[in-house]
């Protein structure tokens, strides 16, 4: 176990540390400790070690990730996992607005809530949120799958293209051409799949699909001003 | 962008710390402001007087002034001057020819804050700069607010930083920008609100203080903040023994907050928090949109 104190030694040492991990690194299991809301903790990583971080942290944490394990014990600020590629990141507590912004691939877990703008513009991403979302989650999301275990707020899914949107508590309004749908067997396969590897504590019955209704795909003069 | 931090105390054992843990909390909010800063501080009440913090280029002007507004007045008035700034303190009953008497006497002089506790210290430079002069870690008080200005659609000039007055005992600071603060502006002058400055956020404060001259309560006149304010905010207020804080509905302006025993404080980001003590055993949570939070002694 490599331990970094973020406070002696800086975010600019840290990250370098960290980015410099080969493919075959043996140094594979880190902690950052005092990252006290530092910015932009452990970003950029592109190799399989796992980072635990002792403690809450500022805007961007685990940004662009891949294939690491990013493990924030205590809440993350705005933009966490933001264009994520693969890997996980999990917070223990909550994140601030727009965490896995735009994210391309692999896992995020949020354990507490999630603010506004959860899964924006998201591209593939997997996020699962064991609390609520704020308003605008998945905002013009792309591809992947949002799994939310509480409520989400106002304008779910607003301009969704074709992500999957899951909630299991209530939703206070859908966004802009977002509709509840079917949820068919291999949309169960897939939520168990999600809750299984992210550790929650939810069955795939218990929740409720959301997806776009595919009428801002293509230009239709009602809809000009 | 702008950094706001606030803190309201429950506990008065720490009541002789909150200018150094105020101090603490602004200066690491200097990466989202370092044009200006500024502080509100809810000091001691002291029975039947009054201050005013008032504010002048050049603080050759305070010299004698005690004097003569003692002599104009026929009453005891004390200035204690820091930096650019001075208290003045006086009979409460007096207040108001106080400042009569002040703009005969030093009529360069600018009022900051009137109240029975509040004290406001603003100028230009960097948040650690400000404190120092105004020796803000040496203040005792109940509560109190900072904040740190990276000025986005007017001057950089001591009477554009925050906080802003918005009556006795009053004060709000913000972090965002109002799209609609021309007209609002114009519509305030018609109804006799006078507007200093170009800012924004002087004309949220001069809003408030039309909407509680209108009988609101501070709470209501926020409420209705949300429907006629354009654009973006997160608003911190002080009054004499409450603490206050709202978002618009949009809320992308980043804001914390924590809950102990001791304390309840704002931060625009965690970081601002992380040496308040037992931080990590306290309620963390980020303010809803749209909400109106309140606390009050």
């Amino acid at each position: 176990m490599q331990t970094f104190d973020l406070e002696a030694n800086g975010l600019r040492g840290l990250n370098e540390a960290l980015q410099a991990q080969s493919q075959t690194t043996n140094a594979t299991a880190w902690e950052v400790v005092n990252p006290r809301g530092s910015h932009a903790v452990a970003v950029g990583l592109d190799a399989p070690i796992e980072v635990t971080v002792k403690g809450s942290t500022g805007y961007y944490c685990a940004g662009m990730n891949k294939q690491a394990t990013i493990h924030v014990e205590g809440s993350a600020g705005p933009g966490v996992a933001e264009n994520m590629m693969s890997g996980t990141v999990i917070v223990e507590g909550d994140a601030s607005q727009y965490a896995g912004a735009t994210g391309h691939g692999g896992l995020l877990v949020i354990k507490g809530n999630a603010s506004s703008r959860c899964g924006i513009s998201m591209k593939g991403i997997d996020i699962v949120v064991q609390g609520n979302v704020g308003h605008m989650s998945a905002f013009m999301a792309q591809k992947g799958n949002l799994v939310v275990c509480g409520d989400a707020g106002d304008a779910l899914g607003d301009s969704i293209y074709e992500a999957r949107l899951f909630v299991r508590g209530s939703v206070k309004s859908l966004g802009a051409d977002c509709v509840e749908k079917e949820m068919r067997p291999e949309h169960l396969e897939i939520l168990a799949d999600l809750i299984e590897r992210s550790g929650v504590d939810a069955k795939p019955e218990e929740f409720r699909r959301y997806g776009s209704a595919r009428k801002l795909y293509n230009f239709d003069i009602d809809n000009a001003y | 962008m702008c950094g706001i931090v606030g803190l309201f105390l429950k506990d008065k054992s720490l009541e002789p710390q909150l200018g150094a843990l105020l101090t603490d909390m602004l200066v690491t909010m200097t990466d989202r402001g370092p044009d200006s800063a500024g502080i509100a501080i809810y000091s001691e009440d002291r029975e039947g007087f009054a201050k005013l913090t008032v504010q002048m280029n050049d603080p050759a002007g305070f010299e004698g002034l005690g004097d003569e507004m003692s002599k104009a007045l026929g009453t005891d008035v004390s200035v204690e001057v820091k930096d650019t700034h001075a208290v003045i303190e006086l009979a409460e009953a007096k207040l108001d020819e106080a400042r009569a008497a002040l703009a005969e006497l030093r009529p360069e002089a600018r009022i900051m804050s009137q109240g029975e506790v509040i004290e406001i210290y603003k100028e230009v430079g960097l948040p650690a700069d400000v404190a120092k002069r105004f020796d803000i870690a040496h203040q005792h008080g109940t509560h109190g607010i900072g904040h740190t200005r990276m000025a986005t659609e007017s001057a950089v000039t001591t009477l554009g930083a925050h906080p802003f007055s918005t009556g006795a005992d009053q004060c709000l600071v913000h972090n965002g920008s109002l799209s609609n603060h021309n007209s609002l502006r114009r519509k305030l002058a018609r109804e006799g609100i006078k507007v200093n400055t170009l800012n924004d956020t002087e004309v949220a404060a001069a809003y408030l203080t039309w909407k509680m001259q209108q009988g609101k309560s501070l709470g209501d006149a926020l409420e209705a903040s949300l429907e006629d304010l354009d654009g973006f905010f997160n608003f911190v207020v002080g009054t004499k023994d409450g603490f206050g804080v709202v978002r618009d509905p949009i809320s992308c302006k980043p804001a914390v907050m924590a809950e102990t025993d001791q304390y309840v404080a704002f931060g625009s980001e965690y970081r601002a928090l992380v040496n308040l003590p037992g931080i990590e055993d306290a309620r963390v949570w980020e303010p809803e949109p749209a909400t109106v939070y309140f606390w009050k002694h």
